[in-house]
């Protein structure tokens, strides 16, 4: 097997922040390589620094074993490296022909190369319509247009970021079938991913990085799960534990009654028609890919967005759909957003004035206008003992804190409030594994008092493991709840990609 | 090709010494330009800086001048820290001078104590009335507030213009376009015996406390505090947006008018057609030279009061140009803003860098 790209012992620090720290890595041709790693553990910059975006502070590279450097990415597309990124940087009022053409050196988008596209994913099974106006192709179909676009250079090795995280599980084995044709044809594939199913799935060798530092090097079909998660995390972890289960005759707590939002520009679907009861102590998960209507679902269930009348959503048998977000949190409703910084925190402010941010009303920290400094510093001192955040105190900035911290924080600010409807957003995207399987393990424990939970998230393996019943959203619709022990990939995936569910299969 | 980094974390002490260091670039900037239109600086500088404050008299015209700026830049900060762009102070200057001076000339003669009150209160109705209208276009059209405050600027000053050649004029003032004399009894009370200190100065003070607590201590403070921050943080909390822009636009519409009586029932005594040298404008220097802190404010506005009363002392003195007064403060503006580029962002030559350690 020959090695297309060496890199021995690159360096590259942010500040103080170390993020690759003599890292060496071999990428061979006919190999489906994969780098493992939770957020924050370098593999990012890795990335930049194998396209060309980012430079090292020391370190050497060789490619086919000779000597090189990668000043910017056009270096890199020349040597033969094609990447496609975790974010998509498509035009979306463009044609899939036209968007590929600008990414082309001397690329016009004319009928020849609609023909070529076509020849390409075809060949590759990357079903695509070269018409096709961006913006109206789904998730799965937009990442297609990525790899075509990297494939038009003909790369000697193809770098994928994060390429699964978007996709329904059906789109996740067709992905697969294409990299190993890829590989089988001679090109070098790196997979970057922090989903150890499938790498054990699609990858011939995996690297660990972990704080920076290559700490393992593995065959994934031969290393048990476990074992990769420990190398990843450096440490075992405790799966989260429900301390009891469901009551069946439970009280109903939240109802939903055909909820619908007309589209708009933070949710193109908008949502039609959503109706859903949730019992005390159940904790129901919505899945769906990004962009399905969950902005819309989120804002109509926060009070950012009202309802159009105050009967479609009834907490306790009281409506509440015409309050804003404010009264919703006095009645007892609790939200984790999606976003961290920015909008579950904000970042230039400490934690003390964080914790004022959701809670003024419901735990009464403004007498007649006035804050009262002493009780929300009590308070957020207890968030942060009882959720074990580490930080340097509760005057530490917001933006100081680590992810898998920051998030404790909000997921204690708002589970202290005593919700008994806490609605929670990606409540372990982007953080390390410690901090997620604390963040679950809370959540359940919410939901063991009595609360009701919904959780929407994007992580199916998340929603397995935490719901009760799990839900989808697509295109602004959602399905009936399926309990979770009736629940796989293969039916959440059909509903995911919007196929109807045959009732009796 | 030089481009610009963002600092990962950008420094306290710069931020706090940048005002500073702006005014000392400020200075040697001052005395290059001196020296080029054949000055000598040091005695050019001197009398900038330094004469006008080598009295009683002086340091007193230094607090007629900082008053209407401090009040004004006050209540601007408030907007500014939520990120809500006020830019007409001085239209709502004009319209509580108009609304104030109109209320002491309507009752005219009368000039008992309950005169002087009320004349505060229609001026700080009036400045608020100005300031509802950039206000009520953008909570109810979604107008961009920079453009419609700004705009209003200039029909206040056209319509005080129209004013002082109608209504308003002096019956026995042979045609000029000038009020009457307001009558003693309606001018703000003297502060300091044989100077032109008004009481104004004291209500600037009594306004940067309020503003400080305000900012500081109140739910109302936090969330101008948040809106300004983090917009989207701001919704998740379920701040009123809309009440915010009004609760703004109201608090710095009535310290611009409160400035605008101040002028009338000041120093100047009576209705005027240009009531302000441009202070409602000067103020926005003056909220960011003062970081948009209370105290930082009041600072800021004794020092850039002092660029007014420094161009005209130098233009009586050492013979410059009376442009020198605007020439600074925008020097000063333009050094504060250039620091703070440099306090958030570090000049990076673009380039490879690839080094082997070998």
């Amino acid at each position: 097997m020959t090695a297309l790209l060496t890199l021995h012992e690159t360096t590259k620090s942010y500040g103080q922040v170390c993020a690759n720290d003599r890292v060496s890595l071999t990428l061979n041709a006919g190999e489906v390589h994969a780098l493992l790693g939770e957020n924050g553990a370098g593999k990012s910059t890795l990335v930049k620094t194998i396209c060309g975006l980012v430079q090292p502070d020391s370190g050497t590279m060789t490619w086919r074993g000779e000597p090189t450097a990668l000043p910017g990415p056009a270096a890199a597309r020349a040597l033969g490296i094609g990447v496609v990124f975790q974010h998509f940087s498509l035009f979306e009022a463009l044609t899939v022909t036209e968007n590929i053409a600008l990414g082309l050196d001397d690329g016009h988008a004319n009928t020849d190369l609609t023909e070529r596209i076509e020849r390409l994913s075809s060949r590759y099974g990357l079903t695509l319509n070269a018409k096709a106006i961006v913006g109206d192709l789904s998730v799965g179909e937009r990442q297609r247009v990525e790899i075509v676009r990297a494939l038009m250079q003909d790369p000697a090795l193809l770098v994928l970021d994060e390429p699964t995280s978007v996709l329904t599980p059906q789109e996740v084995e067709a992905l697969a079938a294409t990299l190993r044709q890829l590989a089988d044809e001679g090109r070098g594939i790196l997979y970057i991913s922090h989903k150890l199913s499938e790498i054990r799935h699609l990858c011939d060798r995996v690297t660990v990085l972990r704080g920076g530092k290559v700490v393992a090097e593995a065959d994934p079909k031969t290393t048990s799960p476990e074992a990769l998660a420990e190398l990843m995390v450096g440490q075992r972890l405790p799966q989260p534990k429900r301390a009891s289960s469901l009551s069946p005759n439970a009280p109903v707590r939240l109802v939903i009654d055909h909820l619908s939002q007309a589209p708009n520009p933070f949710s193109p679907t908008g949502l039609h028609n959503v109706s859903l009861s949730v019992q005390a102590g159940e904790v129901l998960g919505i899945a769906g890919v990004a962009g399905n209507g969950q902005n819309a679902l989120l804002a109509a269930l926060s009070g950012e967005v009202l309802a159009g009348s105050a009967g479609t959503i009834i907490l306790d048998q009281q409506p509440i759909g015409h309050i804003h977000p404010q009264g919703r949190r006095t009645r007892g409703l609790a939200y984790v957003p999606p976003e961290r910084l920015g909008t579950g925190a904000v970042p230039e402010l400490d934690l003390t004035d964080n914790a004022l941010l959701s809670t003024y009303r419901r735990l009464a920290f403004a007498v007649r206008g006035l804050l009262q400094p002493g009780k929300v510093a009590h308070f957020a001192s207890n968030v942060v003992e009882r959720f074990d955040v580490r930080s340097a105190g509760i005057s530490a900035r917001a933006s100081s804190l680590s992810g898998g911290n920051l998030q404790k924080f909000i997921v204690g600010r708002e589970i202290l409030q005593t919700p008994k409807l806490l609605v929670a957003a990606h409540p372990t995207w982007g953080v390390d594994a410690g901090a997620a399987a604390a963040i679950h393990q809370a959540l359940l424990d919410l939901a063991t008092e009595g609360a009701c939970i919904i959780i929407v998230s994007e992580d199916l393996d998340e929603l397995l493991m935490l719901a009760d019943r799990i839900a989808v959203l697509c295109d602004g619709r959602l399905s009936a709840p399926i309990p979770v022990t009736e629940a796989d990939a293969t039916t959440l995936g059909m509903l995911m990609a919007g196929e109807p569910v045959d009732a009796a299969a | 090709m030089l481009r610009l980094e963002a600092r990962p974390t950008p420094s306290r002490t710069m931020t706090l010494a940048a005002p500073l260091l702006a005014l000392a670039l400020t200075i040697l900037t001052g005395a290059l330009l001196f020296a080029g239109l054949g000055h000598a600086p040091g005695p050019a500088l001197y009398h900038f800086f330094i004469g006008p404050l080598s009295d009683r008299y002086g340091l007193a015209e230094l607090g007629v001048k900082a008053a209407p700026l401090v009040l004004i830049a006050l209540g601007l900060s408030l907007g500014f820290r939520a990120g809500i762009w006020n830019i007409g102070a001085e239209g709502q200057l004009i319209a509580g001078a108009i609304c104030g001076g109109g209320f002491a000339l309507a009752v005219y003669p009368a000039e008992g104590p309950w005169v002087l009150p009320l004349m505060l209160f229609a001026a700080a109705a009036g400045g608020m009335a100005w300031a509802a209208l950039p206000a009520l276009l953008r909570v109810w059209r979604n107008t961009n507030e920079i453009l419609t405050s700004l705009m209003l600027v200039y029909v206040a000053s056209l319509l005080l213009r129209l004013l002082m050649n109608g209504v308003l004029r002096d019956p026995d003032g042979f045609s000029f376009p000038e009020s009457r004399l307001l009558p003693d009894g309606t001018l703000l009370p003297i502060i300091l015996a044989e100077t032109r200190l008004h009481l104004g100065a004291i209500l600037a003070l009594a306004a940067a406390l309020a503003v400080w607590v305000l900012a500081r201590h109140t739910l109302v403070g936090f969330q101008i505090k948040v809106a300004g921050l983090a917009p989207n943080a701001a919704r998740y909390a379920g701040f009123n947006h809309n009440r915010l822009i009004w609760l703004t636009f109201m608090i710095s519409g009535g310290l611009a008018g409160l400035a605008g009586v101040g002028e009338v029932a000041g120093p100047m005594g009576q209705l005027v057609p240009e009531v302000s040298p441009g202070y409602g404008f000067t103020a926005i220097i003056v909220a960011f030279l003062g970081r948009l802190h209370p105290a930082g404010i009041v600072l800021a506005g004794l020092v850039v009061a002092l660029s007014y009363l420094g161009g005209e002392n130098a233009q009586i003195n050492a013979g410059l140009p009376l442009a020198v007064t605007g020439v600074f403060q925008g020097l000063l503006l333009f050094f504060l803003l250039a620091c703070d580029v440099l306090i958030q962002y570090r000049p990076r030559l673009n380039g490879p860098r690839w080094r082997n350690k070998r």
